[in-house]
């Protein structure tokens, strides 16, 4: 009995298992109360869609070996130019989405191909120095906020005229646009049908992506450099590439972020937003040398869906919002305990 | 340390220009920053002091791990932590004056000893990615610091002073006053010097750290330290046990890192509850590597210089960002990006210096532990 139950620890891993049992007694406590479930459930769908492609941008960065990147506002940042200028020259529905995506995406590879031939230099060293870059830049950009030669009234401070406000709402036509395409509701769930199929298409594509020869090459290079070597790949190359995608697919998942919660925050906003994306990826069972789109899809899941659901489960046993310490705790306790591992373990 | 390396050659100006090249960049910054401001020269000597006494000892307690070779310790955030709990108790029983904060420091100690250890364990088990662990540790014991001071003070926690919970009850205020023994140590002697008041009673204490630092390394302990900073397989060959070292550099750093937060917040007069602790880490950090210290080496001189110019910079930065850009919230904006980007171009300068060194080394295998120990000034 023991050793079964040992077995399937392992097999799961603790993490997962520890998250899975917790979840379980939140829909208990959530089901005794008579919480409706179901609308949980459709927000929980929701979250996951929001947060899906931002995670899925540390797969292709651990598949190069450049490891997870904590980096990954600087693709935050390539997504906020995104949405800002479709803002500024009022393009609303789907076009303005399409070109915020596709601004997003140049200046993601663009900026992508820098941080990569910065983190080439600091090979063992990448999280660290990812993480202070990403500040650096992140502190930056407040500063090119206020300066920033925006026009638009709706997005500048009234007082004095020039710099962007912290909080910028997306247009109406703009506002849930995936999530409302082929939106429909069953059992009083609301399925944001487009959010999710932009996800499962970005899990796809990259799925695709690492089936080509170039995909192979790079995931070679990131599992054994001194092999990939011998085969005449250019690990440095492929890690470059590992670090392009993923900043890219953090701008295009941050613009499908904003969309969704109808809101860009600008500033100190993005600072924190790698971590939760970090902590996903190792909860679906991501190492810092192993990553799968799998791992991402589930972690996702897992993490989104707790923290949705614990805010109004445990308002109804205690008061105030628990949720943000609950994703503050959950987050870096993950990202902590991956660190304390053997490389290469989970 | 320094020592041994100066005199490896003969002395040479542009050696000590390039071994000094970040305090004399931010020197000049500072010159530059003050000639810009306009600010009148009483008022930033009157600020710098004040702010001086309140940091100088946070960044004090940097220097032991760095030394032990565990990198610049983002977790002293753990320390303080430590001693915020025991100032924010010492306000609950409202306890006056320097016994309030004697009581603060006692409270904290037996916290922060804990913590250093556990913090030490941690980092034994991450041996090569000690920063970026200390870091992550420092976020996370923020979390649960939350989840004690707003939703478990007033529940499980028998506290119940108005003056610093919230209404419900339950939870923390955002701010806490610390009516009862703000500028204790700071008001125990002042004199009074050009209109400037200095808190003579404060930089004794600093300067008693300074001193107590410098005999620790003369100590068996304190060789210890740099023999395990230096290589931990010679250290451990030698009979030395690294871990318990390791944990030992913890503890005292976060031990100190939590008398630091109470020197630190009794001359600030208030408590940002779930803000005073963060901002230390990186603060401090960042401003003993503007005094030139490295991840690898770091000096009471550096942490002393290094509080100065980032201090310096910090009070002049908004009104020089007001003159040059028309908006003093760049300068503010400013002297955060200056923190983070110091620690970022520090951490660059490090890992390539090092992959540099591990090429010499490979390429000259015979002087291996001498290359290690040459590139790692």
């Amino acid at each position: 009995m023991i050793d079964s139950l040992k077995q399937l620890v392992k097999a799961v891993g603790l993490p997962r298992l520890t998250i899975v049992l917790f979840l379980v007694v939140l829909l208990v406590i959530g089901a005794v109360n008579r919480l409706p479930i179901s609308m949980l459930l459709g927000n929980s769908l929701v979250r996951i869609g929001m947060n899906g492609i931002m995670v899925l941008a540390m797969v292709p960065s651990v598949q190069s070996g450049a490891g997870l990147n904590f980096g990954l506002s600087i693709g935050i940042i390539a997504g906020l130019l995104g949405m800002l200028v479709v803002m500024e020259f009022k393009i609303g529905g789907l076009l303005g989405l399409a070109l915020a995506l596709l601004i997003a995406a140049v200046l993601g590879v663009a900026s992508g191909y820098v941080y990569g031939l910065i983190l080439n230099r600091v090979r063992g060293q990448e999280m660290m120095i990812g993480t202070y870059v990403g500040f650096s830049i992140v502190s930056a950009m407040c500063m090119f906020w206020i300066m920033a030669p925006f026009k638009n009234p709706e997005m500048i401070w009234v007082i004095s005229g020039k710099g962007l406000r912290t909080t910028l709402p997306v247009s109406d036509s703009m506002a849930q646009i995936l999530d409302k395409l082929w939106g429909f509701s069953i059992f009083g769930m609301k399925v944001p049908t487009g959010l999710l199929l932009a996800f499962a298409l970005a899990c796809l594509l990259l799925g695709l992506f690492n089936r080509t020869r170039l995909g192979i090459s790079m995931r070679i290079a990131g599992a054994n450099p001194t092999f990939a070597m011998s085969c005449g790949i250019d690990v440095d190359k492929m890690r470059i590439l590992g670090t392009v995608l993923s900043t890219a697919l953090g701008a295009m998942g941050m613009v499908v972020y904003c969309q969704s919660l109808g809101l860009v925050q600008l500033y100190t906003a993005p600072l924190m937003m790698a971590f939760p994306a970090v902590a996903a990826v190792l909860l679906g069972g991501a190492s810092a040398r192993k990553a799968t789109v799998w791992n991402a899809v589930l972690g996702t899941m897992l993490f989104q869906t707790l923290l949705t659901i614990a805010l109004p489960v445990t308002r109804s046993v205690i008061e105030g919002d628990i949720s943000e310490v609950a994703k503050t705790i959950i987050s870096n306790g993950m990202i902590l305990y991956a660190l304390t591992r053997k490389e290469g373990d989970g | 340390m320094r020592e041994r390396f100066q005199t490896e050659g003969r002395f040479r100006p542009g050696d000590l220009l390039r071994r000094n090249a970040v305090p004399i960049l931010f020197l000049f910054m500072c010159v530059l920053g003050v000639l810009v401001s306009g600010q009148n020269i009483r008022y930033i000597a009157h600020e710098l002091v004040s702010r001086l006494a309140r940091n100088w000892f946070l960044v004090l307690s940097l220097i032991i791990p760095v030394t032990a070779g565990l990198g610049l310790n983002f977790a002293i955030v753990l320390g303080a932590m430590a001693g915020q709990v025991g100032l924010i108790v010492a306000t609950h029983y409202k306890i006056p004056g320097l016994l309030g904060l004697a009581v603060a420091v006692i409270l904290s100690l037996p916290i922060a000893v804990l913590l250093g250890m556990s913090a030490g364990h941690v980092l034994n088990q991450a041996r090569g990615r000690e920063m970026i662990t200390s870091m992550m540790l420092g976020f996370f014991a923020n979390g649960l610091y939350q989840l004690v001071f707003l939703f478990m003070v007033g529940t499980v926690i028998p506290f119940n002073n108005p003056e610093i919970m919230l209404d419900s009850g339950v939870g923390l205020r955002g701010t806490v006053e610390l009516k009862y023994c703000k500028y204790a140590l700071d008001n125990l002697l002042k004199v009074r010097v050009l209109g400037v008041n200095i808190p003579v009673a404060t930089f004794a204490v600093v300067a008693a750290l300074c001193l107590g630092i410098r005999w620790l390394y003369k100590t068996k302990l304190g060789q210890e330290l740099r023999a395990v900073g230096q290589d931990m397989v010679v250290a451990s060959v030698a009979g030395i046990n690294v871990a318990r070292t390791r944990i030992i550099a913890m503890v005292m750093s976060t031990v100190l890192a939590a008398i630091g937060q109470v020197i630190f917040l009794q001359n600030m007069g208030v408590i940002n509850t779930f803000n005073s602790h963060e901002q230390i880490g990186t603060a401090a950090i960042a401003s003993i590597l503007v005094g030139g210290a490295s991840v690898t080496s770091a000096t009471v001189g550096h942490a002393l210089i290094g509080t100065l110019l980032f201090q310096l910079l910090f009070i002049v930065s908004p009104s020089a960002g007001q003159r040059l850009m028309g908006n003093a919230q760049v300068g503010e904006f400013f002297r955060v990006f200056i923190g983070y980007g110091i620690i970022a171009v520090a951490l660059l300068i490090h890992s390539w210096e090092r992959k540099a060194s591990l090429e010499r080394a490979s390429r000259q295998p015979a002087v291996k532990g001498e290359a290690k120990v040459a590139g790692s000034p």
